[in-house]
């Protein structure tokens, strides 16, 4: 049904949302539980940075990235010393890009989850002899379920729908940075309209979708008595 | 209150149409410094001006067919602007080469290219730098090269595309990818190379990467557009082309 290059971009972009949101899922949890628990005044300064993706555009994200992760770079200095090399034009590199284009997207509905179950039910757990790690596991962890759901498809199709960012970290090679919205921009470049539809119409199917399943469930989830 | 910003917003949004002597021109990323300073020229000798847009010729060409407000175009190659023509989106006989492309193989780091090119077949590198070839004329001359060296299958892994010449030289520039392939006018600077390294891809090894302008439909009546075409062409003009390293 594909052209096999449009295949691997699929293949390969449904791999790179799959880590990246699984990531995020990981490293969003801890920094959402604190901001919604503390009262510290660094609270806002983070709010702000863990926001700054959703305003900035992706070629200053990916500006940056680039010269970050480059080999004068902070990050490029530190992957080299590990040994790693450095991080632009591969597949590890576009998956830490992505998670910072969207770590908003996921952290943001777990917090306001979080924020949402309120004191009253996590002290009345406290008086029932549970320790702040039961309480975390076994009444805001559940409660907080459609927040995390949110979070991982608003992740996921986020980075999916990702571009700019890709562009100027990926170098375009096939099987390694070449995702969906990159091959559909070279196809377009190069007049291959027909091909472009092919993935593009595919792109907007999948986003509808799962935007739409999402706000049914949201739905669901809020609608007492359902 | 209402009325006044009404009218502010009328004006700001009628502004653009009441200028005249005001021309349109895309420009092909490579010949983004050399156009600076042509028509910094340009304005001083004739007193129009002219608003520059870079970007990849594939990109310019699919705006131009979708009506984008150029009056010139300053392609990197000579394919487009025929094509162009040949729709009927250009001035017929407004077409001519302003410049032959140079192609140069980079690095930002001194000595790591060497005069020959050697560089290629040690192999001493992760990462290749070229424009795409599918849309970069640039691109497509430097996997000539690369074929013509018989290098294309040994350094197919290495190589990481930029989407147009602009981007391949920001690549080697920030020292991501060790060395690239990109226009000698990128890296002159005053008549010399600017900084790192290079190797200076002699003509045979690439078809010539000749560069058209042409007038655009919308641009027939434009008297600045013409007179800039006009003003390509003059010796000024040439003597700042050639001194970035165009043949």
């Amino acid at each position: 049904m594909f052209a096999a290059a449009n295949l691997d971009a699929i293949l390969l972009t449904a791999k790179l949302a799959s880590v990246v949101t699984l990531l995020l899922l990981l490293i969003g949890t801890p920094i959402a539980w604190w901001l919604a628990n503390t009262r510290s005044r660094l609270k806002p300064p983070l709010e702000a940075i863990v926001a700054l993706p959703i305003v900035l555009p992706p070629s200053v994200l990916g500006f940056y990235l680039l010269v970050a992760m480059g080999p004068h770079g902070p990050v490029g200095q530190v992957t080299q010393a590990l040994g790693l090399g450095t991080l632009p034009f591969t597949f590890t590199g576009l998956v830490v890009a992505s998670v910072f284009y969207s770590l908003p997207f996921v952290v943001q509905p777990i917090q306001n989850a979080f924020a949402a179950i309120g004191p009253g039910l996590l002290e009345a757990a406290a008086t029932l002899r549970a320790t702040p790690r039961d309480r975390f596991f076994t009444v805001a962890l559940p409660l907080a379920r459609p927040g995390f759901i949110t979070a991982a498809v608003l992740g996921f199709a986020h980075t999916v729908g990702e571009f700019g960012v890709v562009l100027m970290v990926g170098g375009n090679i096939p099987g390694q940075t070449r995702v969906v919205s990159v091959q559909i921009y070279d196809h377009v470049e190069a007049l291959e309209y027909g091909q472009a539809h092919e993935l593009a119409i595919l792109l907007m199917g999948f986003s509808f979708v799962t935007l739409f399943l999402l706000y049914a469930f949201n739905r669901r989830a809020t609608v007492p008595g359902t | 209150m209402i009325r006044r910003t009404l009218l502010a917003l009328a004006l700001l949004l009628l502004s653009p149409l009441v200028r005249a002597d005001e021309v349109q021109v895309a420009v092909a990323s490579n010949f983004a410094a050399p156009m600076k300073a042509i028509v910094a020229e340009f304005g001083k000798a004739t007193g129009h001006k002219a608003q520059l847009s870079f970007g990849a010729t594939g990109k310019f060409y699919a705006q131009i067919r979708n009506g984008a407000p150029f009056h010139v175009f300053l392609s990197a190659d000579d394919e487009t602007p025929a094509k162009l023509e040949q729709e009927g989106l250009a001035e017929p006989g407004s077409r001519f080469t302003y410049a032959v492309g140079t192609l140069a193989l980079w690095s930002a780091r001194p000595d790591f290219v060497d005069a020959k090119g050697e560089v290629l077949s040690r192999g001493t590198f992760a990462h290749l730098a070229i424009a795409n070839p599918k849309l970069a004329p640039y691109g497509a001359a430097a996997m000539e090269t690369l074929d013509k060296l018989g290098l294309t299958s040994t350094l197919q892994a290495k190589l990481v595309q930029g989407e147009n010449i602009a981007q391949t030289h920001q690549f080697v520039g920030s020292g991501n990818a060790e060395l690239g392939f990109v226009a000698l006018s990128q890296i002159m600077k005053d008549g010399r190379i600017g900084a790192g390294s290079a190797w200076i891809v002699p003509a045979e090894m690439h078809r010539p990467i000749r560069q058209d302008a042409v007038i655009l439909a919308s641009g027939r009546d434009n008297a600045a557009a013409n007179a800039l075409l006009r003003f390509l062409r003059s010796r000024p003009a040439q003597a700042i082309i050639r001194s970035y390293g165009y043949r």
